[in-house]
């Protein structure tokens, strides 16, 4: 209840080449516009930038839960001609995160830390490919340990439903030909209901989601819905036949709580043990671990 | 009788047939092009013949060689068109053209539009077969009492020339550019109504996304109302598929440098082939992804580096990603990246050779870059069996110009600019990298060729 009242934090954070729907996946799934004054770079800029990092808060209340939202976006991720020194970047905001919450866990005041950890990151695969390109793979395997990753397909709608299950099962073939460790949720607990257990069932099976992210309210069959309109048809956000927004959506919901936890107890644990058999954080601990190690 | 073989494109013009390819040296009809209205018929009956070819005469579409041996006699190569040449090609209907030099014909018209009018006579009686600074087919000197008063039969050239070219057929190689998985094979295989392009449907297990890029040349001949097309497509997988693109166009340059070198040789050997065969790259077809966005720096680079070495078409592929607007939206970025960094894709402007010509280029790449479907499924729609990509939503028709833009970039490759496609390669790129040779060490040293190492021929 006061876990409520106070409020949930969490950072997302996105990462996929430009032109891929991300920002329009956000938008859609916040129901908000979090990149108003957005400029896009031509082709000739882009081969001069390299991967930049931009977080954007938004407080999202709905009944009475209150949601303090970053997302983290990475401009410039897999635009260059040589994306050898893509990662560098992103790999160091997140190790800067969790240092951050190192230094303030070690300090003195601990009541009001505040955690900027980057809860889960949406990595978005491009539809138009056969699977996992290389950079995938790296990157991929570059945070795996560092960060919940949940792969995203979006742009969905390029896709037919067989080329869709096709990619999917490549995908989640390669990933673990490459020993990627991506987001596994949790199996439901067996004290829960049948619906649970049958939504959770459905969820894993769907991974990773296929989605197609828009704003725009088209008219169809009557009704006023959010989609995209196409000479041919309208792809509808929210309809479960047409792609796994809504699934993804459900996800991110319930297990907002599971990812955090994931973070604290997993990815962080690794980075502060690593972190700490490196080197010294603050004077107290180092004298507390070297009586500990007297000890044993 | 000779067609004009100077270094400006004359279009044969071929009307739409299922692929069009039976029409390649067909009957001078105007067709109506998808993109405009029939022009009038009295241009294209005009058979303009001057002879001016900058350089020795090399292979080229076979009708290129019915005339007999040539005298190759020195001449500094002219790469480019250059404007006092324009008008000269064509003759506007019944006019003449008084130009310098070898001109043996001038440009008439044919007894479709009535009778020749006198300033004919006098052009014509300038018809001397001597080889002088250009070379010149040895002729038969007509009379000058060629008023046409009755019918030649000159307008059966033509029917000869299509006939030659049913016998022989003639090559086309059409290479494709751009990530794995923008639907390139998939493409090819729509255009030619054939399977000539083995898809990637997806690398297998053993085979894995190549480190450097491949060319992969895989021939196929197509034939069509008894004409045989060579078809070549050139596949180059692996491109900007890794984490380092850089350079990742070398050895696409390389290959098409290749091919020109061959021809070359060929061209200058001392016992020439009658038809030298013509591996050249005709047409690139460069895949641009469907960001929505702008071109990737990848893009850019490579059009830039190969925009001068060979005729580039870009195309967005997978457009079924796109609404309207946002269709419209990306291509006019899309040019106007294009413009802002002087890459000329084809048909480009500066080879346009009169009005007629330029109105109808403009109209095209206003509309370019297509963006295109691909599909060999076919579906039923309103009762007739389309190709078509079929999803929850609808089914896309490939060939419904509302839906994608397939059908005019078939019309555009196949019907009315396949020639011209040639031409412009033969005349411009090939000539230019021969005078760059021929240049460079004022004679031809041995370069090394790969032969074929890299080259599957299915034929």
């Amino acid at each position: 209840r006061k876990s409520v009242k106070k409020g949930f934090e969490f950072t997302l954070m996105v990462v996929g080449e430009s032109g891929l729907g991300k920002s329009t996946l956000i938008n859609s799934l916040f129901l908000t516009d979090l990149y108003p004054e957005r400029i896009i770079p031509g082709a000739a800029e882009k081969i001069e930038r390299t991967v930049q990092i931009e977080a954007s808060t938004v407080e999202i209340e709905e009944r009475g839960v209150k949601l303090r939202l970053t997302v983290v976006d990475t401009p410039g991720y897999g635009d260059a001609i040589n994306c050898r020194d893509c990662f560098k970047t992103i790999i160091s905001y997140i190790d800067e995160q969790f240092e951050r919450y190192l230094h303030d866990e070690s300090g003195l005041n601990r009541r009001h830390i505040i955690d900027n950890r980057v809860h889960c990151c949406f990595y978005f695969i491009s539809p138009f490919g056969h699977g996992l390109k290389p950079l995938d793979v790296e990157f991929m395997k570059a945070i795996h340990n560092k960060v919940n990753i949940v792969p995203v397909i979006a742009k969905a709608d390029t896709l037919s439903l067989k080329e869709r299950e096709r990619l999917k099962k490549r995908i989640l073939d390669e990933i673990e030909e490459h020993g990627i460790k991506i987001y596994h949720l949790p199996d439901a607990e067996s004290d829960e209901d049948e619906d649970f257990k049958e939504q959770t069932r459905l969820l894993k099976a769907s991974i990773p989601f296929c989605v197609v992210g828009s704003n725009q309210l088209i008219e169809a069959k009557g009704k006023k819905v959010r989609g995209r309109l196409y000479p041919w048809g309208v792809v509808e956000v929210e309809n479960p036949e047409h792609n796994d927004f809504l699934k993804l959506r459900t996800m991110l919901i319930t297990h907002m709580q599971d990812l955090q936890e994931v973070t604290q107890d997993l990815h962080y644990e690794n980075f502060r043990s690593e972190r700490l058999k490196r080197g010294v954080l603050v004077p107290v601990i180092q004298q507390l671990h070297t009586e500990v190690l007297e000890v044993t | 009788m000779e067609e004009d073989i100077a270094p400006h494109r004359s279009r044969l013009p071929t009307p739409g047939g299922p692929t069009g390819l039976s029409r390649i040296p067909g009957p001078p009809l105007r067709w109506s092009s998808p993109l405009g209205a029939p022009a009038a018929p009295t241009k294209r009956s005009c058979l303009s013949v001057t002879l001016r070819r900058a350089g020795g005469c090399g292979g080229g579409p076979p009708w290129e060689r019915l005339r007999g041996p040539a005298p190759i006699t020195p001449v500094p190569p002219r790469p480019r068109p250059t404007a006092a040449e324009g008008p000269q090609r064509r003759g506007s209907p019944g006019g003449v053209e008084a130009a310098p030099a070898a001109k043996m014909w001038v440009p008439c018209s044919l007894p479709r539009s009535g009778p020749v009018e006198s300033k004919n006579e006098a052009a014509m009686s300038e018809l001397v077969p001597e080889p002088r600074q250009k070379p010149v087919v040895p002729m038969k000197p007509m009379g000058i009492n060629a008023n046409l008063l009755g019918y030649i039969g000159i307008d059966t050239i033509i029917e000869q020339m299509r006939k030659k070219t049913m016998k022989t057929g003639f090559d086309f190689n059409i290479m494709v550019v751009g990530q794995s998985g923008l639907g390139k094979s998939t493409l090819v295989n729509t255009l030619f109504k054939s399977q000539v392009s083995r898809k990637s449907s997806g690398w297998n297990r053993e085979e894995k996304i190549p480190k450097t890029v491949e060319i992969k040349a895989i021939g196929h001949v197509i034939e069509e109302g008894g004409v045989k097309m060579k078809l070549t497509v050139i596949d180059t997988p692996g491109f900007g598929d890794q984490i380092n693109n850089e350079n990742c166009w070398e050895p696409i340059e390389k290959y098409i440098n290749e091919q020109y070198e061959k021809f070359l040789k060929e061209e200058v050997n001392i016992a020439r082939k009658k038809r030298i065969p013509d591996t050249r790259v005709h047409c690139c077809l460069y895949f641009i992804s469907p960001t929505g966005h702008s071109l990737r720096p990848l893009d850019l680079e490579f059009m830039k580096h190969l925009s001068k070495v060979v005729n580039i078409i870009p195309v967005i592929a997978k457009a079924d990603t796109m609404t309207l607007e946002e269709k419209t939206e990306f291509k006019q970025r899309v040019r106007k990246e294009l413009e802002v960094n002087g890459i000329e894709f084809y048909p480009q402007k500066e080879f346009d050779e009169d009005l007629e010509d330029k109105t109808e280029n403009d109209k095209i790449r206003e509309s370019m870059p297509f963006a295109v479907v691909g599909s060999d499924k076919e579906y039923q729609v309103n009762g007739k069996r389309v190709l078509g990509r079929k999803t929850p939503w609808g089914i896309i028709e490939v060939e419904n110009l509302t839906h994608c833009e397939f059908a005019l970039l078939r019309d555009f490759v196949i019907r009315t600019h396949l020639q011209d496609l040639k031409e412009v390669t033969h005349n411009i790129h090939y000539e230019t990298y021969r005078a760059k040779r021929l240049n460079d060490n004022g004679g031809l040293p041995p370069m090394t060729v790969e032969t074929e190492e890299n080259h599957e021929s299915n034929l």
